[in-house]
């Protein structure tokens, strides 16, 4: 193929615009690499940058302001032998910049050409993240109190794995691009040109003040020697090659006859740590292993190591409607942070209610029937108090039994766990 | 019998693989995270993909670069991240790029209470996008429906070429429940079109929409054939266009292809008593409430009937009316101040309208939908 350009749509930039000669020479450097068509896909972003895709004829997306590299990088996912090509001006890069800094720490195999004219040329020449801060432009002084960002600098220490800095009237340009196309990761070309539109109409900027302005920066050119590493796109399927494939559901079989007739609720009161969340869903299966019906609805703060953790069970022998808990029939009472959580139930128990509470917790007034343990004294950790109540309950025959808590206990451990699991409720004695 | 015992979310990942998704992008929230958590469990060792974004932009960002490659792809948030999603959400919209978005809803406003529930993004998610054309939003009650929605989700999301959202809520993701996986009723998977240079001979145009239909055929970025796919107002070339006349009919037929269609996927689930004069409106996990409330109610001299609508948009205007008709009051409930009960006063503006809203972080009980039906 000669050219990549479309011929049904000429070029529509501002006369002297420096995008133009970039259209032209990525076009070149199609050509020079002896891509097909249907093997590059244009990515832009917006502005006038945004208007890169429609000259090609490849593949192409148009997205919205600034996210060019996120539908670039599931592309490039879904598609690895795609070579995408990412369009950006200055200002994409400000309001992208999450992307920019991400997508250069994945080192994910694109091509980011940054159209860089330091200013928002399609909106009025407002400054942008790369406006000098003694430019005359269309946000007044306010550009006079940020101080721009080196594109170059930022993206090589955020891990990009190829870094260019050019100008677009540079000679050697198409070289540039095309060893930023070839290499394996992520790369950027920074490329300094012209806003004949807007920018170079208040500002004096030509191609040699662009060399003069280039020349007094760190030079930067290909491959950052220390972000060297394997491309992304290859890394994460070589991992995923490995592993193991995700197991099925756990089934657990109706082997015993249910215990209670009708709706059971159980509330567990606890605080972080005291394993109460898998106390709660081992009930649970010790209820399916009756045949049950079993929901689990619990409640603990953001935080994981502190505060309060409580777990709300409804076993039943049809459908279970509203998970919620008014009348627990049994409570586990093991800690105050459970406790307050709750006061008002507790408070509003009748006598058909049991509490099941660790010794020295204080609870409010209540007509429930109580049943204190001395976990302590049984030498039972914290940990292990909420495991050690459903063996109560089961010993007490209230809603499993020994039976089924052993089934239960079978079905979520394994090895160690369910040897040590299996020994603490047999030591338990309510 | 024999049961498994899975929260909800576990549910919607499994379901959306079952659904034929091969790609998920998400960013950490509660209470949407385990969905994340299940999808890389499940998607990596099966050749899926399965990223993590640097923000809620990007992860949707990723998923509609990957759908427009052909791939089922999916996302889950909760309300502040749809808030992030909102302006992907309009490109996927406009530019007809197939997506499942579930929305884990949790107490708001803004941040609001990460481990609460609420239903508090119901008309959000139908009109939290510049242009306010529709999209479908599906709304489970329990683990059942967050596999078979889901798969439902994917299907509507290839056949309309849309973004679709399951409207989830804490209370139904992160409650376990026994389920019965091998009794759940899969709907067939549904694939998008694709182009075909046979038919009729024609060259493609990624936006050209053939006579008798409403959805253009599709052919991924990356195959033989150039596509191009752009969020400008555009033509059926997929090039920006100007012409007030092309807009016109595209921006209509956006809207006509998702509400004139309502009618092969309105879901719904009812109690119909007999002498009920009072017909109970609910949706989501406040459908479990009321079903508890209808049956405790049913031998009362005055029994209530229930409608579980677990399509919510676009609005199953027919459905509604129909289900009304018979009853003189209808009582909406749900877990917000007052959304969804617009839609229903809007479509049966001849009868009595009671509404119960609780919006507090806690469920509404069985006993406080009663007392709004004899009280209310």
């Amino acid at each position: 193929m000669d050219s990549f350009l479309n011929s049904s749509r000429p070029l529509i930039f501002c006369p002297g615009c420096s995008h133009e000669r970039v259209t032209k020479v990525l076009d070149k450097v199609f050509v020079n690499l002896g891509l097909d068509a249907d093997k590059i896909a244009l990515v832009s972003d917006i502005g006038c940058s945004g208007l890169f895709d429609t000259f090609f004829n490849t593949h192409a997306f148009h997205g919205l302001h600034g996210r060019a590299l996120t539908y670039a990088t599931g592309l490039k996912m879904a598609r690895p032998d795609l070579n995408v090509i990412v369009t950006m001006g200055d200002g994409g890069l400000g309001i992208g910049g999450a992307h920019l800094l991400s997508t250069c720490r994945r080192n994910i195999n694109l091509t980011l050409l940054v159209l860089n004219n330091f200013n928002y040329g399609m909106t009025g020449g407002q400054f942008s993240s790369t406006t000098p801060a003694d430019a005359m432009g269309g946000s007044g002084f306010l550009n006079k109190l940020e101080k721009p960002m080196d594109v170059c600098q930022v993206a090589a220490s955020a891990g990009a794995g190829f870094v260019t800095r050019t100008s677009v009237y540079d000679d050697n340009i198409a070289e540039e691009i095309e060893n930023a196309i070839k290499f394996d990761g992520f790369s950027l070309i920074d490329m300094w040109g012209m806003c004949t539109g807007r920018f170079t109409k208040k500002n004096k900027l030509t191609p040699k003040t662009i060399d003069r302005s280039l020349g007094m920066l760190q030079a930067l050119k290909g491959p950052v020697k220390e972000n060297k590493r394997e491309e992304y796109s290859k890394h994460y399927y070589r991992i995923a090659e490995d592993l193991s494939p995700a197991k099925k559901p756990a089934c657990v079989d109706a082997v015993f006859e249910p215990l209670e007739s009708k709706r059971q609720e159980i509330v567990i009161l606890g605080s972080a740590g005291q394993r109460i969340i898998t106390a709660g869903e081992i009930l649970c299966l010790a209820g399916i292993s009756q045949g049950l019906h079993a929901t689990q609805k619990n409640d603990y703060p953001i935080t994981v190591l502190r505060g309060h953790s409580v777990s709300e069970l409804v076993l039943a022998k049809g459908k279970i409607g509203f998970t919620g808990i008014t009348s627990p029939d049994i409570i586990i009472a093991l800690a105050d942070e459970g406790v307050k959580r709750r006061y008002k139930m507790l408070e509003s128990l009748d006598e058909n209610s049991l509490i099941i509470k660790s010794k020295g917790l204080e609870l409010p007034r209540t007509k429930a029937g109580i049943l204190e343990i001395d976990f302590k004294a049984q030498q039972i950790k914290s940990f292990d108090m909420a495991l050690a109540s459903l063996s109560v309950m089961a010993q007490l025959k209230k809603v499993i039994s020994s039976e089924m808590l052993e089934t239960a206990l079978s079905t979520r451990f394994k090895g160690k766990i369910l040897e040590s699991s299996l020994g603490l409720i047999k030591s338990v004695s309510a | 019998m024999s049961l498994s015992f899975l929260e909800g979310n576990e549910a919607i990942a499994r379901g959306a693989v079952a659904a034929g998704c091969r790609f998920f992008a998400g960013y950490p929230i509660t209470p949407a995270t385990t969905i994340f958590n299940n999808m890389l469990n499940l998607l990596p060792p099966s050749g899926g993909i399965c990223l993590q974004g640097e923000d809620e932009i990007a992860s949707i960002g990723f998923c509609l670069g990957a759908s427009m490659a052909g791939l089922k792809v999916m996302t889950a948030t909760s309300g502040p991240g749809i808030s992030l999603y909102s302006e992907q959400i309009s490109f996927a919209i406009g530019s007809e790029i197939p997506i499942v978005i579930i929305n884990v809803q949790r107490l708001g406003p803004s941040t609001g209470s990460a481990t609460k529930g609420a239903d508090g993004d119901i008309q959000f998610m139908r009109w939290g996008n510049s242009s306010g054309l529709p999209v479908i939003v599906l709304s489970p009650v329990d683990v059942r429906d967050c596999f078979t929605l889901t798969m439902h989700a994917f299907n509507l999301a290839e056949k309309f070429r849309c973004p679709v959202f399951i409207a989830a809520n804490k209370e139904i993701s992160m409650t376990r429940e026994s389920v019965d996986i091998s009794a759940l009723e899969i709907p067939e998977t549904e694939n998008r079109v694709l182009f075909s240079p046979d038919s009729g001979g024609k060259s493609f145009l990624p936006f050209d929409v053939e006579n008798g239909k409403d959805v253009p055929d599709f052919l991924p970025i990356g195959g033989e054939t150039l596509v191009r796919q752009t969020s400008s107002t555009h033509g059926k070339n997929g090039y920006i266009t100007i012409d007030s006349h092309e807009i016109e009919k595209s921006q209509e037929r956006l809207k006509q292809k998702i509400e004139s269609n309502v009618g092969d996927f309105s879901f719904f689930d009812e109690i119909i008593k007999e002498n009920s004069d009072t017909l109970i409106i609910t949706y989501g996990v406040t459908a479990r409430a009321a079903e508890e409330a209808v049956e405790s109610l049913s031998h009362a001299a005055k029994p209530v009937s229930l409608l579980v609508l677990k399509t919510l948009w676009p609005v199953p205007e027919e459905l509604i009316r129909q289900k009304a008709a018979k009853f003189k009051k209808i009582l909406v409930v749900e877990m917000n101040l007052g959304q969804y009960v617009r839609e229903i006063k809007r479509i049966v503006s001849d009868k009595k309208i009671d509404f119960l809203g609780i919006m507090n972080g806690t469920l509404i009980t069985p006993d406080q939908i009663k007392e709004a039906v004899y009280h209310g």
